[in-house]
C-alpha cells in the first residue's frame, strides 16, 4: 500500500465523522470520539503496511510526481505512528471530557455543540502525518497550516468560557505572525536557491563551492532564521514561547494535551526535515548551530525556571512543556548527523516517544481533576495519596519521569541528551541543562509532594471512569517499562 | 542469580501492593535476601552470579549485574543486614504498613542493584529508584519538621545527583561504554584536563550524596525525621554509594585528575570531622546528634579515600575505606534502631528530659551502650578495626625523610576526632541512660523479642567483625 492512502484515509476518516455526526440523531456524542479512534487505530495498523517508492519501484504509483513533496523512511514512519497514537489517547481523553466541554458550548446541559470536537483531532493528525513526510517547503506549509488551523477553533471550542476565548485569541494572533514569519522565510530561501524542495536545497548548497553561481549565503541565512521563529512558535522555544502558558491555560485540557504533544512533536519533525540539509552543508552549518544553541539555552533556562513559581498545574505542564522544548532543541544543537549511532534525529524522536506517555498520562490525570475537583490548581492535588492512592502512585511515576528520574522512560531520554551534548563538547549548555533539570525536580515534586505530604480538602475521592483508567494504568506501565527497557522504540527508530 | 537479590525486594514491594500482608513478606524477603548474601560472600568468584541482559543494542546498555571485587559483596553484605534489621523492628503506624515496609523493601532493593550493577547506567539508576522512597518517606510519615527536611533532602540530593550524572556521562562518553569493567580497561587514555574536570564533578556529586562538608547539612535533620527503618537504610546503607561510587569509579578511572583536588579533599574532610564534630557535641536531642554524627565518621572515611589518591598502590587504604563503611553502615543502623525504641518507650529524644532510662529498660541501655562503644571506636568492635586501618593507611607513605605530607597532618588532625566522638557519644550515653530516673524513664518499657533480635543480628556482627576483621579483608583481597 502506497504510504500516502494514510493521510488520504484519516482526511476521509474525518470528513465521514463530520458528516455522521450532523446526521445522526443522538444526544450523547461520546460515540464520535470512540468512532474517530477506532478508525485512528485501524490506520495505525495499516502504518505497518505503508511502503514508499523504494520499495516497489515497478509500481505506477512510484513514479508519481507526488514523491517529490512526499517521503516515507523510517523516521516518517515513526512520526505517522506517533501522530496517531497522539492523537487516538487525546480523542480518548475528550471522549471523557465531553461533560465540561458541553457546558462551555451550545446549551448547558446538552451536548449538541461537541461533536466536532472529537472529528477535527483527526485532520489535525492528518496534517501532523503529512508534515512527518515533507520533502518541500510549500507542502510542508500547507500541512503545518492543516494543524494550525484546526487548533484555533481546538483552543476556543469552549466558546461560553472567558479563558477558552482569550486563549483563542492569542493563539489566533500569535499564529497567524508567525506563519508570516514562515512564509517570508521560505521565500527568501526560494530567492537564494531557486528550489523549495528540500533535497534540492541540501545539493545546491553541498556543492556550494564547485558550482559558477554562488549562492547568497546571507540571503540564506536570513530565510533560515525567518522560518526557525516559525517553527519555534510550534515547538515553543524562547523567545517564541509567549503564548504557550495562557493558551495552554485556557484551552480545554484535552487540547492542551494535543498542542503540548502533538503539535510540538510536528514542529519538531518539521525542524529536523528542514534543517538536515542545513546542517550537512559547510556553508550553513556553523550558524545554523549557534542558532539552535541560543535558543536552546534560553528555552531551558525560561521554561525551567518560570516553571519554579507556578501554582497552577496546567500552567505549570505548559512550562514544562517549554523545558522540554529546550531539551529538545539541545539534541539539535548537538547535532550528530542521521548515520552516527546515536544521532540527533533519534535522540530527539525517542525523547518525544516518552515524552508522549509521560504527558498525555499526565493531562488525563489532570482532566479527571478538572471534571471532579473542578479546579487545575496544585492545591486541587492535596492529599490525592489518601484518597486515591494507585492514582497518585501512577502519577507519582508520571511526574518523577517528567523530572527525568532514573528507570523511568523521561531519564533516558534525557540521557541521551547528555551524551549528545558531551560529544559535541556544549559545557555551558550542559552546565545549563544542569540546572534546569534540577530546577525540574524541584517544580515536579512539588505536585508530589502536594499529593503525598498535604491533607486532603475534601474526603470525597476521586474515581475515574473506566476509560480514563485504563489509559492512565497503560501510559504508567510504558513509562516504567520502557524506563527499564528502551529497545523497542529505539527498534521502531531504526528501522 | 544476583539479579534475583536485587529483584526480590522489589518483587516484595509488588506484592505488597497487591496486598500481601506487609510485615511478614518484608521480614521473609528480608531474611531470604540475607541468605543469598551470605551464599554470594562465599561463592562471590563463582561466575554463575554475573547476570546480563541487553535493554539498549546500540549504544550498548545492559542490565548487568555482578562482583568485579570483593567489595561490591562486602557492600551487598552490608545491605542484606540492616534491611533485615530494619524490617524486624520497624513499628508501622497503624494503617500505614504497606507504605512503611513497601518503601523499605524498595530502598533495599535500589541499593542492592545500585552495589551489584556493572552498568554505569543502572549503577545510577538503581541509587535513584532507592532516593525515591526516601524523600517520600520522610515526609509522609517523618516527625518533627519532616516537611522542611524531605524537602532539603530532596533538594539537595537531586541536585548531587545531576551533578553526579554530568560527571559520569562525561566519562562514559570518554571511555566509548557504559560497561564499568570495559571502561576500567580503557581508564589510562582520559587526558589530564578532562580528568581534573571530571574529578570535580565526581567529587562533588558523589560528595553531596555522602554529605562530605560542606554539602552535608541536609542530613542531620533529614535522619532526625525519617521514620526509624529509613535512617537505618539510608544512613547506613545508602549514604555508602557515593563513596562506593569513588572508590568503583573515581579512583581507577581519573586518578590524576583526583591529584589535583587532593589538598581541598583533605581540608573538606576535616571540616567533616572537627567542624561537624564540634556541631554535634553541642546538640540537645539525640537524633540531631547521630544525624550529626554520621556526617561527621564520613570523614574518616575520605581520609581513606585520600590515602588512596595520594599513594595509588597503597595496599590499606581501600580495605580501610570498606572495612569503616561497613562497619559504620552497621554501627549507625543500630543507633538509629534503638534511637527509635528510646523513643517508643519514653516519647522524647529531648537528652534534657532523660535520664536513669538504664533503670527500666536494662537490655536497651545494654544494646545503646554497645553501639556507643561502637560508634566511638572501641577495640574489639568493627569500627575500631576500620579506624585504626585508616590510619594506618595514611601513614603508610611516610618515608621519614619527606616530612609530613599533607595527608598525614589530616590524619593527626582528624585524631582529635576520636576524642570528639567519645565526648558527645558518652555524655549522651550519660545523660540517657545515667543518673535518677525522672517520670519519663521511670515506667519505660524494655526492648521486646523482634527489637532485641534486630538489635542483636547488628551487634553480632560488630562484633564479628571486630574480633575478626579477616573476615571481610579476605573478601577484599
Amino acid at each position: 500500500m502506497p504510504a500516502y492512502y494514510l493521510e488520504a484515509l484519516t482526511v476521509t476518516l474525518g470528513i465521514a465523522l463530520l458528516m455522521a455526526e450532523a446526521f445522526v440523531p443522538s444526544r450523547d456524542k461520546g460515540w464520535v470520539g470512540i468512532a474517530a479512534a477506532l478508525g485512528l487505530t485501524v490506520i495505525l495498523g495499516l502504518t505497518c503496511l505503508a511502503i514508499g517508492p523504494a520499495a516497489k519501484p515497478a509500481a505506477a504509483w512510484a513514479h508519481w510526481p507526488l514523491w517529490n513533496f512526499y517521503a516515507f523512511d523510517g523516521l516518517a514512519r515513526f512520526y505517522k505512528i506517533f501522530a496517531l497514537l497522539c492523537t487516538i489517547l487525546v480523542l480518548l481523553m475528550a471522549v471523557d471530557y465531553r461533560q465540561i466541554l458541553a457546558r462551555f458550548t451550545d446549551h448547558p446541559g446538552s451536548q449538541a455543540g461537541t461533536g466536532e470536537y472529537h472529528a477535527l483531532p483527526v485532520f489535525a493528525c492528518a496534517g501532523m502525518m503529512w508534515m512527518a513526510s515533507a520533502r518541500d517547503l510549500a507542502g510542508a506549509f500547507v500541512a503545518l497550516e492543516l494543524v494550525t488551523i484546526t487548533f484555533y477553533i481546538l483552543v476556543a471550542y469552549m466558546r461560553r468560557n472567558v479563558g477558552s476565548l482569550e486563549a483563542g485569541v492569542k493563539y489566533l494572533i500569535l499564529g497567524a505572525l508567525s506563519t508570516g514569519f514562515l512564509v517570508y522565510g521560505i521565500a527568501w530561501i526560494y530567492g537564494a536557491t531557486g528550489t523549495l524542495s528540500l533535497p534540492g536545497i541540501g545539493e545546491l548548497i553541498g556543492n556550494a563551492g564547485a558550482s559558477s553561481d554562488p549562492i547568497n549565503r546571507t540571503a540564506l541565512l536570513f530565510g533560515v532564521a525567518l522560518v526557525m521563529v516559525g517553527l519555534g512558535f510550534k515547538m515553543g522555544a524562547v523567545p517564541m514561547q509567549v503564548w504557550i502558558p495562557d493558551v495552554y491555560q485556557g484551552a480545554p485540557t484535552p487540547t492542551t494535551a494535543f498542542l503540548s504533544v502533538g503539535s510540538k512533536a510536528a514542529g519538531f519533525i518539521l525542524t529536523l526535515r528542514f534543517l538536515e540539509p542545513f546542517l550537512a552543508s559547510e556553508l550553513t552549518r556553523g550558524p545554523v548551530l549557534a542558532l539552535l544553541l541560543i535558543l536552546a539555552c534560553a528555552t531551558l533556562l525560561f521554561g525551567n525556571l518560570a516553571a519554579i513559581p507556578q501554582t497552577n498545574f496546567k500552567r505549570l505542564l505548559a512550562y514544562s512543556s517549554i523545558a522540554h522544548a529546550g531539551f529538545l532543541l539541545l539534541a539539535l544543537a548537538a547535532w550528530q548527523p542521521l548515520a552516527a549511532e546515536l544521532s540527533s534525529a533519534k535522540v530527539v524522536s525517542f525523547y518525544l516517544a516518552t515524552y508522549l506517555l509521560m504527558t498525555l498520562g499526565v493531562f488525563f490525570v489532570l482532566a479527571q481533576v478538572r471534571i471532579q475537583r473542578d479546579g487545575e490548581s496544585i492545591a486541587d492535588f492535596n492529599g490525592l495519596g489518601k484518597t486515591n492512592p494507585p492514582l497518585a502512585l501512577a502519577l507519582t511515576v508520571l511526574l518523577a519521569a517528567l523530572a527525568g528520574l532514573p528507570l523511568t522512560a523521561g531519564f533516558i531520554g534525557k540521557f541521551f541528551v547528555f551524551c549528545l551534548a558531551v560529544q559535541a563538547h556544549l559545557w555551558w549548555a550542559l552546565a545549563i541543562a544542569t540546572i534546569a533539570a534540577g530546577a525540574g525536580f524541584y517544580y515536579y515534586f512539588k505536585v508530589i509532594r502536594a499529593m503525598w505530604w498535604t491533607p486532603p480538602a475534601t474526603d470525597t475521592p476521586l474515581r475515574l471512569p473506566p476509560l480514563s483508567a485504563t489509559c492512565i494504568a497503560i501510559l504508567t506501565i510504558a513509562v516504567l517499562l520502557f524506563g527499564i527497557w528502551p529497545q523497542p522504540i529505539w527498534m521502531l527508530l531504526n528501522q | 542469580m544476583l539479579a534475583l537479590l536485587v529483584l526480590l525486594p522489589i518483587a516484595a514491594f509488588l506484592a505488597l501492593l497487591c496486598g500481601a500482608p506487609a510485615r511478614l513478606t518484608a521480614i521473609g524477603a528480608a531474611a531470604l535476601n540475607l541468605t543469598l548474601a551470605l551464599v554470594a560472600a562465599c561463592s562471590w568468584h563463582c561466575s554463575s552470579w554475573a547476570f546480563s541482559v541487553p535493554v539498549l543494542a546500540k549504544p550498548a546498555i545492559n542490565l548487568a549485574f555482578g562482583f568485579p571485587d570483593g567489595m561490591s559483596v562486602v557492600m551487598v553484605l552490608l545491605t542484606a543486614i540492616v534491611t533485615l534489621a530494619a524490617v524486624l523492628s520497624g513499628k508501622a503506624p497503624a494503617g500505614r504498613e504497606t507504605l512503611y515496609f513497601g518503601s523499605s523493601l524498595l530502598l533495599s532493593g535500589g541499593a542492592l542493584g545500585a552495589f551489584a550493577a556493572t552498568d554505569l547506567f543502572f549503577f545510577y539508576a538503581f541509587h535513584e529508584l532507592a532516593l525515591l522512597p526516601t524523600f517520600l518517606m520522610i515526609g509522609i510519615l517523618g516527625r518533627g519538621e519532616r516537611r522542611a527536611a524531605a524537602w532539603k533532602i530532596t533538594i539537595y540530593l537531586g541536585l548531587g545527583s545531576i551533578v553526579l550524572l554530568a560527571g559520569l556521562v562525561w566519562l562514559a562518553n570518554l571511555t566509548g561504554t557504559f560497561d564499568m569493567g570495559k571502561m576500567a580497561a580503557a581508564a589510562g587514555n582520559i587526558d589530564p584536563a578532562a580528568q581534573k574536570a571530571i574529578a570535580a564533578l565526581l567529587l562533588v556529586g558523589f560528595g553531596t550524596l555522602v554529605s562530605l562538608f560542606p554539602f552535608h547539612s541536609w542530613a542531620a535533620p533529614a535522619y532526625a525525621s525519617a521514620p526509624a527503618p529509613i535512617a537505618m537504610l539510608h544512613a547506613g546503607v545508602l549514604k555508602k554509594f557515593g563513596l562506593y561510587g569513588l572508590l568503583r569509579l573515581a579512583i581507577p578511572l581519573v586518578p590524576d585528575g583526583l591529584q589535583v583536588w587532593l589538598n581541598p579533599l583533605l581540608l573538606l574532610l576535616l571540616g567533616n570531622i572537627l567542624w561537624v564534630g564540634y556541631v554535634t557535641v553541642s546538640q540537645k536531642r539525640l537524633d540531631l546528634l547521630l544525624g550529626n554524627s554520621s556526617v561527621m565518621h564520613m570523614g574518616y572515611i575520605f581520609l581513606a579515600i585520600a590515602a588512596l589518591i595520594a599513594m595509588p598502590d597503597n595496599p590499606l587504604a581501600r580495605s580501610a575505606a570498606i572495612v569503616l563503611m561497613f562497619a559504620h553502615g552497621i554501627s549507625i543502623a543500630l543507633l538509629f534502631d534503638l534511637t527509635d525504641r528510646i523513643e517508643r518507650s519514653t516519647g522524647s529524644l529531648e537528652m534534657a528530659d532523660l535520664g536513669g532510662l538504664a533503670k527500666a529498660t536494662p537490655a536497651l541501655a545494654f544494646m545503646f551502650g554497645i553501639a556507643a562503644m561502637a560508634s566511638i571506636g572501641l577495640p574489639g568492635l568493627a569500627n575500631f578495626a576500620g579506624e585504626v586501618l585508616v590510619f594506618l593507611a595514611a601513614f603508610k607513605s611516610y618515608t621519614g625523610t619527606a616530612g609530613l605530607a599533607p595527608v598525614q597532618l589530616a590524619c593527626i588532625a582528624s585524631i582529635w576526632g576520636v576524642v570528639i566522638s567519645a565526648v558527645y557519644m558518652l555524655r549522651a550515653y550519660r545523660n540517657i541512660f545515667q543518673g535518677p530516673a525522672v517520670n519519663l524513664t521511670a515506667t519505660a518499657p524494655d526492648l521486646a523479642l523482634s527489637d532485641r533480635a534486630a538489635a542483636l543480628l547488628l551487634i553480632v556482627t560488630l562484633f564479628a567483625v571486630g574480633l575478626y576483621p579477616n573476615l571481610l579483608l579476605n573478601l577484599l583481597k
